[in-house]
Formats: C-alpha cells, sequence, structure tokens
C-alpha cells in the first residue's frame, strides 16, 4: 500500500471518528412510546382467538346480508365497541363480560350457519349490543407508558381489519358452494364459542 | 515558508469548524424539533400530533364527501382559522392540555360515518370553529418553541394535506369507495370516544 492510500485511509477513519464523537441534540421530556401504542392496540385484537372469531363472523354475517348491511355492521360494531371501552376506562361495570363475548360467537356463528336475516336495524342492534362486552374486556388494556390514543386507534383499526378479513371471506357467498362453506364457517365458531363459555363459566 | 503558512492557517480554520461543530445545541422541552427550523417544526408538529393530523383528515374526508365546493372552502378557512386560532393561543397564558380534541374526534367521525348532509353555511363555520379551536391548543404548544413561524409551517401543511384529502374524496365514484370513507369516519368516532374515556379517567 503507498503512502498516498494510507493517507487516505487516515482521512476517513478521522471523519468516522469526528462523526462518532460529534454532540447530539438533548431533546429533553420527548415523548415516547407513541409507535408502541399503536401497535400494541392493534396487535390486541388478534391476540384472542374469543375476539377474532367474533370479528370475523360480523364480517361473515354482513356479507352474508349483502348491502347494507355489509358495511352497516362493521361502522356499527367499532363505535359500540369503543362506548363499551370508555364505560371500562369509567369504571362502569359489566356483569359477565368474558360469557358475554362467548355468547356473541355463539350467537354470531348461529346466524350465519342459519342464514337468519333480520331487520338491518335489528342486525346492527345485535351486534352493537356484543361489540360492548368486547370494548369493555379489550378496549381499556393500556400497557403502562404507551400513549392511550394511539393505543386506542391501533385496537379500533385491528378490529376493522378483522371485520375485513370476514367480509373478504364471505364474498364466496355469491358461488353456491360458497354458501355452504360460510355457513360451515358459522357452525365452527358456534362450537368455539360454545368451549368459551365453557371455560368462561368453569 | 508560504506553503507552511498555507498549512498552518489549514489546521486552524480546521480546528475552528471542529469547535463550531462541538458547541452545545438546544434542548428543546416537550416539542419534537426537525433541525430544520421553525417552519419545518410547525409541519413536523402536525403531521406528528395524532390530535390534531386525525381531526384535520377527519374534516377533509367530510368536506370531500360534501363535494367540491364545500373543500374549496375548507381548503381556505381551516388553515386561515388555525393560523388565527394560534396566535391567540401564542398569547394566552394558559398551559396546554388537549381534552377538546376528543370532542373533535367525535363530531367529525360521526358526521363522516353517518354521512350527515349538513349545509354549506353550517359546514363553514363548523370548519372556523375546528381551526380556531385546534389552532388555540396549538399556539398554547409553540409560544414556547417555534412560534408564529410554527404556525405559518401548519397552516401551509393544513393547506397541502386538505387539499389532498378532499381532491381524493371528490374524486371518489364507485360506491364502495365512499364507504370506505365512512368506514374511517366511524374507526375516527371510535378513537374519539376511547380518548374521551381516557381523559374522564385521568380527570376523576
Amino acid at each position: 500500500m503507498n503512502d498516498q492510500r494510507i493517507r487516505t485511509l487516515h482521512l476517513y477513519l478521522a471523519c468516522a471518528a469526528f462523526c462518532l464523537i460529534m454532540p447530539t441534540m438533548a431533546h429533553a421530556h420527548v415523548e415516547q412510546g407513541q409507535a408502541a401504542g399503536f401497535l400494541t392496540g392493534f396487535e390486541h385484537p388478534w391476540s384472542g382467538l374469543d375476539h377474532i372469531l367474533a370479528m370475523i363472523a360480523v364480517g361473515l354475517w354482513g356479507a352474508q346480508l349483502g348491502n347494507p348491511a355489509i358495511w352497516v355492521l362493521p361502522i356499527a360494531f367499532p363505535m359500540m365497541m369503543a362506548l363499551g371501552g370508555m364505560m371500562g376506562l369509567l369504571g362502569i361495570p359489566v356483569p359477565g363480560v368474558e360469557a358475554g363475548i362467548a355468547v356473541s360467537a355463539i350467537i354470531l356463528g348461529l346466524v350465519v350457519l342459519l342464514d337468519i336475516r333480520p331487520n338491518l336495524v335489528i342486525a346492527a342492534l345485535l351486534v352493537g349490543f356484543f361489540a360492548i362486552f368486547h370494548g369493555h374486556a379489550h378496549g381499556t388494556e393500556l400497557p403502562p407508558g404507551q400513549s392511550g390514543l394511539l393505543y386506542s386507534m391501533g385496537f379500533v383499526i385491528g378490529t376493522g381489519c378483522l371485520h375485513g378479513v370476514g367480509i373478504m371471506i364471505g364474498l364466496i357467498h355469491r358461488y353456491q358452494v360458497g354458501k355452504f362453506l360460510l355457513r360451515g364457517a358459522g357452525a365452527f365458531i358456534t362450537v368455539m364459542g360454545c368451549l368459551f363459555l365453557w371455560q368462561a363459566v368453569a | 515558508m508560504i506553503r507552511l503558512l498555507k498549512q498552518k492557517a489549514g489546521f486552524a480554520a480546521a480546528g475552528l469548524v471542529g469547535c463550531l461543530l462541538f458547541l452545545p445545541t438546544a434542548a428543546p422541552a416537550h416539542l419534537v424539533t426537525t433541525g430544520l427550523g421553525p417552519v419545518y417544526d410547525g409541519i413536523g408538529h402536525l403531521v406528528l400530533t395524532p390530535e390534531d393530523l386525525v381531526p384535520t383528515l377527519a374534516l377533509a374526508l367530510y368536506c370531500g364527501l360534501r363535494g367540491a365546493r364545500t373543500s374549496r372552502y375548507a381548503v381556505f378557512l381551516l388553515p386561515l382559522a388555525w393560523f388565527l386560532g394560534g396566535l391567540i393561543g401564542t398569547m394566552s397564558g394558559l398551559e396546554p392540555a388537549y381534552p377538546l380534541s376528543a370532542a373533535s374526534f367525535l363530531l367529525l367521525g360521526i358526521l363522516v360515518a353517518a354521512d350527515i348532509a349538513l349545509p354549506l353555511p353550517v359546514v363553514a363555520p363548523l370548519t372556523v370553529l375546528i381551526g380556531l379551536m385546534h389552532g388555540f391548543l396549538n399556539g398554547l404548544v409553540l409560544k414556547s418553541g417555534p412560534g408564529i413561524a410554527g404556525l405559518l409551517g401548519i397552516m401551509g401543511a393544513l393547506f397541502v394535506l386538505v387539499t389532498l384529502a378532499t381532491a381524493v374524496v371528490v374524486s371518489l365514484e364507485k360506491p364502495w369507495t365512499r364507504i370506505v370513507v365512512r368506514v374511517l369516519g366511524s374507526w375516527i368516532a371510535a378513537s374519539g370516544m376511547l380518548m374521551a374515556g381516557w381523559h374522564l379517567q385521568g380527570a376523576l
């Protein structure tokens, strides 16, 4: 290696060392836990099978009922779920929350299985009623140090994505075989709901 | 001789630059700074503060659903009202607080989700009210940092954001795309309800 190359190498090393010892800006009280709050909230609905199956059942039922239920139910659910979460935050008790979540899976699975087509208002009220239990149980579990707003946004968006999954699966309803498969999915959700109820009560 | 002098001058200049680079920089409290000046700090504040960003987008979604005429008003009214509110906030002696943002989330989210067709004489004052309120809250925070220059940055960012978001929504033609916007509104309203819960929990 000639002198020129050695000098160049030294220059690079000096520059690198210089960059490493540069003082960085000192931010006092910078907000922390922002991204973590959103991710925790987003992950939360996906972490419990009872919640996942009930959310997907809402999407399946919406797809089975068709327009306008396909979008009314996924709009009604997060609003009522947030109301349940607010009740939980204010310390307003809801009796039998875990059993209510399990029953929601049973009932929503049954309506998909039996292809029940009630009035839109009744369908929205039924879905909204069960949403309160889900919100009360899961909407308030904020880990310490994380942003409550971003946790809430993540939680709502995560739930909405699960509805979206249910709707996408439910689109098979347009095919004859798909109708049977959809009802089979309803049966599976009902059976799982019974299992959750057994666990909640036992 | 001349070469030696040049070498010494070079070392002196390098030393001076090194000293300048090693000078400690400012330690701003409570505000995220971009390091690019107060105008960009204002833009950064808007973009990184969901309490302000989400209601702005919700208002843009709502105005977009109402059509191009309402959107044109929003594009100009919101930044101006925000700036005016910010000026009042910078002159105020109140402490920064955010519980009012939950009301914006809830109100605008419900308006978008339900697609309530309010007339322009109602939407325009509502836009001004939202702008004044959020601008005021921003002014309370920004007075200890970027100040009025930061408000100018926010105003510019608002203009761009509202223009882009309303343009996207106005251009939606297929029914399902408008439904997607309404679903977004329901998510915003739900987040606002939970946000109100967190505030009330802290207050109780």
